[in-house]
């Protein structure tokens, strides 16, 4: 298959009212890489995939697929292969000639495009709906034409625009598998846009995360999750998503909301003379005290808060801890909760707790708080002012 | 629904009575003689049934010419219109343009013109230009008349076909043509269908510009030519012959209905997009 990297150089995206949608976004797409953009709608992550095939003008910037500049080619010339949100099937062809759709176009012999549809149809285990319209196939088979359709030719690579997006979420957990098992065996250069942080975690080798057309942190799911470059990154990746609280660090502690915790040294000596701070700590990252080895559950680590309300998932369980935030940083944490969609009512601290644990609903409970995994974040910029340490 | 059964019966016999009748009356005067018909006692159902009004009618030259042009300038006007609708439509639909909303009032107030008043005009008009009495000179009125409805219903068909069709298709390796004419096309199938049948009734019925743009055979369609059946004296029309013209000039509009009738299938698109 000819495969190509897709380099993006300073792409801006600007509509009539001067409003860029994309703001001089750099990404580079290696051979073969499993790219995924992600964010809250509106960020601009499906616009840059429509310019990258051609359905979108650039307004500047450099487009480069393959080692050639693509800015001004009509989609047909850019040899991508796309699968659309909504499918796009064509309703009045049957399966066979849905995926034989470009072919046709390419004007290739009969013989040929039989076989390689049959090849396309076999991996995505279409065989028997071949000869059916699009209107009588459910949901996943429709989703399986589509990429059928994208897989037939020798695209340079794939783009998927929130193709999970209109299934239920069993079938979508599915399909994300498939789209993973797929890309991996032909091993094509992929670009998914997705508003799914789950799907981003799961598919991407990398994660372009971006937020108002400007690409926030480009990194793997791991360090995204790890190392957030700043409050948006923290809050957007993650589910139930970090929690955050006014902080403010003297020496070698910090007074949360909660109490007054050691944190490590190496954080101390970066947070030093700061004012007011969000701190932001993973629900994962606070556990019921009485389950942690008491040499380390000290005052210095734990706190007694109200729970309540506690939900049992059955791998896991979330103690709802509510607490009244100071007005500065409660004004920047609705901000952050209506930029990723969410409407957070109240301020309140979520913690994932082991299943062993006995944390009662509306009582008060000793937490245990792993301040090493605590990050620290400027109120007024967001961003992370511990990145690595 | 049940208990209403019987009343839902008694209205369709009426609405079918109250439609058909007039047809079946011309059916059975066409197969009258025409001695019955000026007998002075009409009765329903032909005392004696002949096929002689089929053959006298279908033998005269003038009806024959009359057919013929009335096929051809139906025919010629419909795929005129419908070829310059679907263009037109497709471009309201998909373009964003300056003017656009001009476009779509002009048509509108075309279609809202009276025909009866342009007759004079137009007859000045078209023997200046040497239009008179040809098909064009039919042709041309007819398409004008009938491309604004065309293209309000084809352009609400093109809206209603998903945008991501036509990108899916360019993405896939068509051109814009290739697109319009492998994608949108067959799926606004039922548009036009549907615009192609409401101009060919129109041209195929016209009566006021067929009588008043024609004065002789050349282009005289079949619904002015009608009026010139007037038999031997004015007191004693051939009945008969009008109503077997008349049954003659209806079946290919009844023929076209049932088989443009299967073309029209609503839903066309369900399936495209998520279900």
């Amino acid at each position: 298959m000819a495969m190509a990297s897709i380099e993006m150089k300073n792409i801006v995206k600007k509509y009539g009212d001067g409003f860029p949608a994309v703001n001089d976004v750099s990404i580079d797409v290696a051979d073969g890489e499993f790219m995924i953009l992600v964010g809250p709608s509106g960020c601009g992550k499906s616009t840059l995939l429509r310019m990258i095939v051609g359905l979108e003008d650039i307004t500047s910037g450099d487009m480069i697929v393959g080692g050639k500049r693509v800015n001004d080619l009509a989609p047909r010339d850019r040899n991508l292969s796309m699968v659309f949100q909504n499918y796009a099937l064509y309703p009045h062809l049957t399966v066979y000639e849905n995926i034989a759709f470009p072919l046709r176009l390419a004007k290739l012999p009969d013989s040929e495009v039989d076989a390689k549809v049959r090849q396309a149809s076999a991996t995505l285990e279409l065989d028997e709906h071949l000869q059916r319209k699009p209107a009588n196939l459910s949901g996943g088979q429709r989703q399986r034409v589509a990429m059928g359709r994208a897989i037939v030719r020798d695209a340079e690579a794939f783009l998927f625009d929130e193709p999970l997006s209109n299934l239920d979420a069993k079938l979508r957990g599915q399909m994300r598998t498939e789209i993973s098992r797929l890309q991996k065996r032909l091993g094509i250069t992929t670009v998914y846009v997705t508003h799914d942080q789950t799907e981003a975690m799961t598919l991407g080798d990398r994660v372009a995360v971006m937020r108002r057309g400007v690409l926030q942190q480009l990194a793997s799911p791991r360090e995204l999750y790890d190392q957030p470059c700043n409050l948006f990154v923290a809050g957007f990746i993650g589910s139930p998503p970090m929690n955050f609280l006014p902080a403010t660090v003297d020496g070698d502690h910090v007074t949360l909301p909660f109490g007054r915790f050691k944190i490590p040294q190496a954080k101390a000596d970066q947070l030093q003379g700061t004012d007011l701070l969000i701190a932001g700590i993973r629900p994962e990252h606070l556990e019921d005290a009485s389950l942690i080895d008491p040499s380390e559950a000290t005052e210095e680590t734990t706190f007694v808060a109200h729970v309540d309300v506690r939900e049992w998932l059955g791998d896991s369980q979330y103690a709802y801890i509510p607490y009244e935030a100071d007005a500065v940083v409660e004004k920047q944490l609705q901000e952050l909760s209506r930029e990723l969609d969410s409407d957070q009512l109240r301020t309140q601290l979520v913690a994932s707790l082991d299943t062993a644990s006995q944390i009662q609903e509306d009582q008060d409970a000793r937490l245990f708080i792993f301040t090493e995994k605590m990050h620290f974040f400027d109120p007024a910029t967001g961003e992370n002012l511990t990145v690595g340490l | 629904m049940k208990q209403n059964g019987l009343g839902h019966w008694i209205g369709f016999v009426a609405i079918l009575v109250w439609c058909l009748l007039p047809i079946a009356w011309i059916l059975s005067l066409s197969f009258k003689p025409v001695a019955e018909t000026t007998s002075g006692s009409p009765q329903f159902l032909p005392r004696t049934w002949t096929l002689q009004n089929y053959k006298d009618v279908l033998a005269n030259d003038d009806f024959q010419r009359a057919l013929l042009n009335s096929a051809g300038i139906a025919a010629i006007a419909t795929v005129l219109a419908v070829i310059f609708a679907t263009l037109a439509a497709y471009a309201i639909a998909r373009l964003e343009f300056r003017g656009k909303r001009f476009v779509l009032s002009i048509a509108l107030a075309i279609a809202m013109f009276p025909v009866v008043s342009l007759v004079g005009p137009l007859f000045d008009l078209w023997r200046t230009f040497g239009l008179f009495n040809t098909w064009p000179g039919l042709i041309i009125p007819y398409m004008s008349f009938t491309l604004p409805l065309a293209i309000w219903t084809l352009s609400a068909f093109f809206r209603e076909i998903p945008w991501e069709m036509e990108q899916a298709a360019q993405v896939d390796g068509a051109t814009s043509w290739q697109a319009f004419r492998k994608v949108i096309v067959p799926l606004a199938a039922p548009g036009v269908f549907t615009a192609a049948i409401l101009t060919f009734f129109f041209a195929w019925n016209e009566f006021v510009l067929a009588i008043s743009l024609t004065s002789t055979t050349d282009a005289r369609t079949v619904p002015a030519q009608l009026s010139f059946f007037v038999g031997s004296d004015q007191f004693n029309p051939p009945y008969s012959q009008l109503a077997t013209a008349s049954v003659v000039v209806t079946v290919p509009i009844v023929v076209l209905v049932l088989l443009f009738q299967r073309k029209i299938v609503a839903g066309l698109t369900s399936g495209a997009v998520k279900g």
